[in-house]
């Protein structure tokens, strides 16, 4: 007979994970770098977002863009200019902190700015990993429907910025504002939701501004730190 | 096994499902601490899963079978308690079960805001022998 024995352990499954991005937040906050996890279902116009904050961003923007294998939204932000590096998960639903850690290491970042980093599209896995982000910017849509909140509370609850996307079909849509925005304060009383439209490109000159303010306050405390040192 | 349970496997194998990395993390910290404590085996992981884990339950032990093999952990049994998400009502300050599609209170009818019960993930206790 063995001697079976109990062992008290109180440790969390995504400590670990939880730590390395940690670390890369650190180490991207020493550099200058806000870092900006943004989310959202397939379709509600994520890579089309980064586009339209980018082109109002008074700042250096950076992207890393996740998807599952294809490589077409980084050639896209390429073509414009934009500095993107390619995570591909080759089949995994979400972005965790060792892949972003890994891609950070190899990047040159020199400028100060914003490093967005486009999850994988899917409104469940990614809200529960962290990756090393300041921010965690939610894509919704109202071609989505008003029940999002209802039906996946954890993105909305974590979310420091909500973008209500595609707001020019309004006028053919169903959407129920009210409804929405009733869902979304249940779940988090501050977060700012900006009204957006891909399409036309308004909304975004205040979404722009906004993350500008919060990577100014980043720099801010950031040079405090240093000075203290 | 018929074919559709093998395919199934090669799929964990190739470490492409949501489960692989976290069933992964959970015989790390259970070898670690079975090692520390000199025990040649771990036998039973028990497991606190909240509702938002986004872990899910039920073919969880399968594929704990089968990234476990050849670990500390083969052959252990995979014990798990879930925990369902709480809201807690800022009116009247009840708390209360999430039920799908509303957060109203029901007691007084406000919508209640999320809480941290329901978004456990940790491993409470193992036996090793």
């Amino acid at each position: 007979m063995h001697d079976v024995k109990k062992i008290n352990v109180m440790e969390g499954i995504h400590d670990e994970n939880d730590h390395i991005a940690e670390h890369t937040k650190e180490h991207l906050t020493d550099h200058g770098i806000l870092v900006v996890n943004e989310m959202g279902a397939p379709g509600v116009g994520k890579t089309t977002t980064l586009k339209n904050i980018i082109r109002n961003l008074d700042l250096k923007a950076y992207v890393i863009e996740g998807d599952i294998e294809s490589d077409i939204d980084t050639r896209d932000l390429r073509s414009l200019g934009i500095p993107t590096f390619q995570i591909n998960t080759f089949g995994a639903c979400h972005l965790d902190a060792p892949m972003v850690h890994n891609m950070v290491q190899n990047m040159m970042m020199e400028e100060k700015g914003i490093l967005f980093i486009e999850n994988i599209g899917n409104l469940v896995c990614p809200a529960e990993f962290s990756i090393g982000e300041h921010v965690k910017m939610l894509v919704s849509t109202v071609t989505e429907g008003s029940d999002k909140p209802y039906k996946y509370p954890l993105a909305f609850e974590k979310a420091d910025i909500i973008i209500l996307n595609k707001v020019d079909l309004i006028p053919y849509l169903d959407f129920d504002e009210e409804y929405f925005m009733k869902g979304v304060r249940a779940l988090n009383k501050e977060v700012p939701v900006f009204k957006v439209s891909g399409k036309t490109g308004e909304g975004f000159p205040e979404v722009a501004k906004w993350l500008e303010e919060r990577a100014a306050r980043l720099f801010e405390e950031e040079h405090h730190h240093h000075h203290h040192e | 096994m018929n074919r559709e349970n093998t395919a199934h496997r090669e799929y964990i194998k190739e470490e492409k499902m949501h489960e692989y990395p976290i069933t992964q993390q959970i015989i790390k910290i259970s070898e670690k601490h079975c090692r520390e404590a000199g025990a040649e085996k771990v036998t039973k992981v028990r497991l606190v899963v909240g509702e938002y884990s986004g872990f899910v339950g039920d073919s969880i032990q399968m594929y704990f079978d089968v990234i476990g093999k050849g670990t500390l952990c083969e052959g252990a049994l995979l014990e798990m308690e879930y925990v369902k998400a709480k809201l807690k009502c800022p009116a009247c300050g009840e708390i209360y079960q999430k039920i799908p599609m509303t957060f109203a209170c029901p007691k007084c009818g406000e919508d209640g805001g999320p809480t941290e019960i329901g978004k456990e993930f940790y491993i409470e206790e193992i036996e090793v022998e």
